[in-house]
């Protein structure tokens, strides 16, 4: 769940979308150049969108009693690399503010922030990372797309802390009160996103081991 | 491939309906989104609300049509992917068998 429209300060709202913009310009010219580059990509990048597009769909009940959704981010992360990501979190984000008064206007710069930034760069970071340090891909995957996906709602819990300190706790007491609402409901999601996108995964060494050697996204991996 | 894929899958449900027998008596499943705005008024009572969503669905059932139409779109230009890529694999394998016979 993301940040809803109005409920972060005017300034927040232009000091995240300072922050966010600059992936996000940077994003579209490496789509563009990707696309560009390799014309035989474009269907599986749409199709990694379409990922994003449903996972964000699917508002999935947790242990705390609450719901939430996963945000699918992690396979495009790991595929195309984050910035690539933070557009098309951006597509995913605007359609749902703009149509389902999920999340907002004012508050998008934030949303790209924790869902199309630090998610795709941790969701990256560990598939790159992890088998360099002996792990397998599968696992890799699965961690990338678990932690991509707590770790944004780590950001907004941390976000909304920020501009909403605890008059007794600060801004640490008020992030554990987010952190309780946003980070814990999220983690069976996350493992469920993490689960679903080794399936992916998968698939995609089964029937796409040529787009995936273009993208050198087996690196690392035996052939 | 495909029994792990089906364990994995196994897993992703048991996920989603554990809960839903867990809480069953006594969770009401909303979304965190709700709570946190709910802990907000908590922690800063006054807060004003500066701006709200330039259109809303008119009720809970054309929100849920259109998270239904986020999510098929979606699900149905992966399976068409999928397709295309498995056709493609699968018509690849005919030929290269035809040319060797």
């Amino acid at each position: 769940m993301h940040i809803m429209e109005g409920y972060l300060p005017a300034s927040h709202c232009v000091a995240w979308g300072a922050v966010s913009a600059p992936f996000v310009v940077a994003g579209a010219m490496r789509v563009k150049k990707v696309v560009r580059e390799h014309p035989e990509v474009k269907l599986l990048l749409a199709a990694s969108g379409a990922y994003v597009f449903v996972l964000s769909a699917l508002k999935l009940p947790s242990v705390t009693g609450s719901c939430s959704h996963p945000t699918g981010t992690g396979l495009a992360a790991a595929l195309f690399g984050p910035t690539v990501t933070t557009v098309l979190s951006a597509i995913v984000l605007l359609f749902q503010a703009l149509l389902l008064a999920h999340g907002g206007i004012t508050t998008l710069g934030a949303n790209i922030f924790s869902m199309g930034i630090v998610g795709p760069f941790v969701a990256y970071g560990l598939y790159r990372g992890l088998p360099a340090v002996g792990l397998g891909v599968p696992a890799a995957i699965f961690a990338a797309a678990t932690l991509g996906d707590l770790s944004t709602y780590v950001v907004t819990s941390f976000q909304l802390a920020i501009a909403f300190p605890d008059p007794a706790g600060g801004i640490l007491g008020a992030a554990v009160k987010f952190l309780g609402v946003f980070a814990f409901t999220q983690v069976p999601l996350a493992i469920s996103e993490g689960l679903l996108t080794v399936i992916v995964w998968n698939l995609l060494g089964k029937y796409s081991r040529e787009e995936l050697s273009t993208l050198g996204a087996l690196q690392g991996r035996p052939a | 491939m495909m029994k792990r894929n089906l364990l994995l899958l196994l897993g992703v449900i048991v996920l989603a309906v554990g809960p839903l027998i867990f809480h069953s008596k006594t969770a009401k499943f909303s979304g965190s989104d709700d709570q946190a705005s709910e802990l907000i008024s908590t922690i800063q009572p006054g807060y004003h609300r500066w701006a709200l969503p330039l259109w809303q669905p008119p009720s809970a059932e054309i929100e849920s049509l259109i998270f239904a139409v986020q999510a098929a779109l979606g699900a149905g230009l992966l399976g068409y992917y999928f397709g295309r890529r498995r056709g493609y694999a699968e018509g690849k394998g005919a030929s290269e068998g035809r040319a060797t016979h």
